[in-house]
């Protein structure tokens, strides 16, 4: 069956069963239900510009060596005008350690030496490199965070769906448990007690993001799975005599997955939310990693004179904003459509 | 009805049991030594006294026999005198307080109380009032400006939204300061002018009949309120707008409208009491959420209370305070969200079915 068209006899009743439209490639391979997801996502206003600014934060994350060209052997280091103190002011002039100047710089600014576009933090940190290397630090962390929560919720959750009874009751209140302790005071606590034996770093954060971020998943491919095992084709296979695992990854994972992955990748978001709010604690990264957080916690030292200071807050503050709205746009469109309620609404 | 209760309280010991074993198990990343501020103040100076310490509160011993012990603590035979026990509220030593874990509990826990209270009636309030009447305006100017507004509101990170609320209003107008109170304050409850009936200092400030430091304190609290409200309205007006939009669509509403009631009272007395079920549940997460200590505002800020001091003991890698910390957090959470659950199962009978 290759198209799916109407029977061209006089027979209005079969005419209302089967859909008198087109079937794109796109919704062959996804399915009638996964087809109507990607749709819907892509109808609002709303999801389109946060696929832009996504978008926008991609390039910049793929063209940060253009953008601002790397100083010295690590990119990820934000380079230092020297050691002073005090933040300097945006358009202050570049004195040591300054980078090459990359073919945009002077069409754009219309400068020929090197300034300190959005100023500096303590230290001479300069916070346009801070923000631009940190896009990549934050897909970075983001994507493996994702992934990672991802993959443990979906093992929890199907095992736990599938197999049901005592299985189920027991990794539920597991879940249970994980969701009752405060992700940012687990976090603290692996923080405190892996900076010491592994330095500072991006991992005690990461760590701390995953094995508190694995719960919602789970819960959501549960109840998936839950409906999906209902269905008749499982109900054949058992009968033919399938083994459990293979019914469970090759029959029912396929078909019960789309949701949760969408909603995983969406997530990336809230994980960079919560990386920065440890970053700017004062967890994470080792000092002057290009890092939102990081940039921003510079600030915390500055509170009273911060009306002088106001650019270490105000640009890296904004552009985890919109980093965050971006996300938070398309997930919003993604919970209406997923939202059973609404379905055949929209 | 009874069944949902005891099956809500059956899960009690259960999340109590799993929350304390994540939370000692941190603890197993230690070296024994380092162990040692659960029982005793001082560090350990020489080898000698290492080995006695260890051997002494059985820091070597296999993992379920130290969490045992750590949970109900080990009178010495000898003495009487008992050591350890988190349910006697025993966590240990604090090293960047340089007093007991539960001292430091107790001196802080009111601050975060008294900012939770100023905060639940703005964030409440605001957020349903908004919420509703996005809701009823369904498409209208409203309803769009709600939602621009809830969206920005989800996307700024609560420390960015503090930082910049600082700018304005501390470090260009200097209005509201950071921190707790003025000087004058704490020389006041210093000197024991102020009575500390409470130790909630406006509550205080009130009995005391003391005006003046009811408003420095307010003053102070302003920012925090302002931030975690906004934060918190985001959410609110969300789940207020979707849950009242759900509800004018059922018969009942047509039913009391085709009747020729007002739309005042068709709202007020017929949808907005159904909606508020679901806004229920949400308020008392939030609710819960305060009184768990909001780390990130109150560092922010500089507030003195329970989240701070977990932030700063964390950054300083003093382990057994932070844990000290979670272990009463994860406890008023325990104990917060029954009640919750049990109260909507009052409110909502429909919950008693599932």
């Amino acid at each position: 069956m290759t198209t799916l068209t109407s029977p061209s006899a006089d027979n209005s009743l079969l005419k209302e069963v089967l859909p008198d439209r087109k079937i794109g490639r796109v919704e062959r391979i996804l399915g009638p239900e996964n087809y109507r997801i990607v749709k819907g996502l892509l109808k609002t206003p709303a999801s389109i510009l946060g696929f832009i600014l996504i978008g926008i934060f991609v390039l910049i994350a793929i063209f940060a060596p253009v953008i601002a060209p790397p100083v010295g052997k690590d990119p990820y280091k934000i380079p230092r005008d020297g050691f002073g103190g005090e933040p300097k002011p945006m358009g202050t002039v570049w004195k040591k350690n300054v980078p090459e100047i990359p073919f945009w710089y002077k069409a754009v600014t219309g400068k020929d030496e090197w300034v300190h576009l959005l100023g500096t933090a303590q230290g001479q940190y300069d916070i346009f490199y801070g923000i631009i290397w940190g896009t990549r630090t934050a897909f970075k962390t983001g994507f493996i965070v994702v992934v990672a929560t991802f993959l443990i919720g979906v093992i929890i959750g199907s095992i736990s769906a599938y197999y049901g009874g005592i299985v189920d009751n027991i990794l539920m209140r597991i879940v249970d448990i994980f969701m009752t302790i405060p992700f940012i005071m687990m976090a603290l606590i692996m923080a405190a007690v892996l900076t010491p034996m592994i330095g500072r770093s991006l991992i005690p954060a990461t760590l701390a993001l995953i094995t508190f971020g694995w719960m919602g998943y789970s819960r959501v491919i549960r109840a998936d799975i839950l409906s999906v095992k209902q269905r008749d084709f499982v109900l054949a296979a058992r009968v033919a005599g399938v083994k459990d695992g293979r019914i469970l990854f090759k029959h029912i994972i396929p078909n019960a997955i789309f949701p949760t992955l969408v909603l995983a990748s969406l997530g990336i978001g809230d994980v960079v939310l919560s990386f920065a709010a440890l970053s700017f604690l004062g967890i994470g990264t080792e000092i002057g990693y290009a890092d939102w957080g990081q940039v921003l916690s510079f600030a915390r030292n500055w509170i009273t004179s911060l009306g002088d200071y106001w650019y270490i807050v105000v640009w890296p503050g904004l552009t985890l904003m919109f980093f965050v709205m971006g996300w938070n746009l398309v997930g919003d469109a993604m919970r209406d459509v997923l939202d059973p309620r609404m379905r055949g609404k929209s | 009805m009874t069944n949902y209760i005891i099956r809500r309280l059956l899960l009690v010991p259960v999340l109590l049991f799993g929350v304390t074993v994540i939370i000692f198990a941190m603890l197993q990343f230690l070296e024994p030594v380092e162990r040692s501020a659960l029982y005793v103040k001082d560090f350990p100076k020489n080898e000698k006294q290492i080995e006695g310490i260890i051997k002494k509160y059985g820091l070597d011993q296999p993992i379920y026999e130290q969490y045992y012990r750590w949970l109900v603590g080990h009178v010495d035979p000898a003495t009487g005198v008992r050591t350890g026990g988190i349910i006697y509220g025993d966590f240990g030593y604090s090293r960047t307080g340089s007093q007991p874990v539960i001292d430091m509990i107790k001196n802080r826990f009111p601050n975060t109380v008294d900012l939770a209270i100023w905060t639940v009636f703005p964030m409440l309030s605001v957020g349903i009032w908004l919420g509703v009447k996005a809701a009823v305006h369904q498409n209208g100017f409203i309803d769009q400006a709600a939602r621009i507004f809830s969206i920005v509101g989800t996307s700024f990170p609560t420390f960015v939204f503090g930082l910049l609320v600082l700018i304005l209003f501390y470090a260009k107008l200097g209005w509201f300061p950071p921190g707790k109170m003025s000087d004058w304050v704490s020389q006041l409850i210093f000197s024991g002018q102020l009575k500390q009936y409470t130790h909630l200092l406006t509550i205080d400030a009130l009995l005391n009949g003391r005006f003046d430091v009811f408003w420095d304190a307010i003053r102070h609290m302003i920012l925090p309120i302002l931030t975690l409200s906004y934060i918190n309205w985001a959410t609110f007006v969300r789940v207020t707008r979707s849950s009242m939009l759900e509800t004018l669509r059922m018969e009942y509403v047509i039913t009391a409208r085709a009747k020729g009631l007002s739309e005042k009272t068709v709202i007020n007395k017929h949808a907005r009491p159904n909606a508020m079920l679901t806004i229920v549940t949400l308020a008392g997460m939030q609710v819960v959420g305060l009184l768990g200590g909001v780390v990130i505002t109150e560092t922010v800020f500089n507030y003195p209370g329970i989240g701070q001091a977990a932030a700063n003991a964390a950054q300083q890698l003093d382990v057994v305070t932070v844990l000290g910390f979670a272990v009463f957090n994860g406890f008023i959470l325990i104990v917060a969200n029954l009640i919750v659950d049990i109260l909507y199962g009052v409110i909502d009978p429909r919950v008693r079915l599932d």
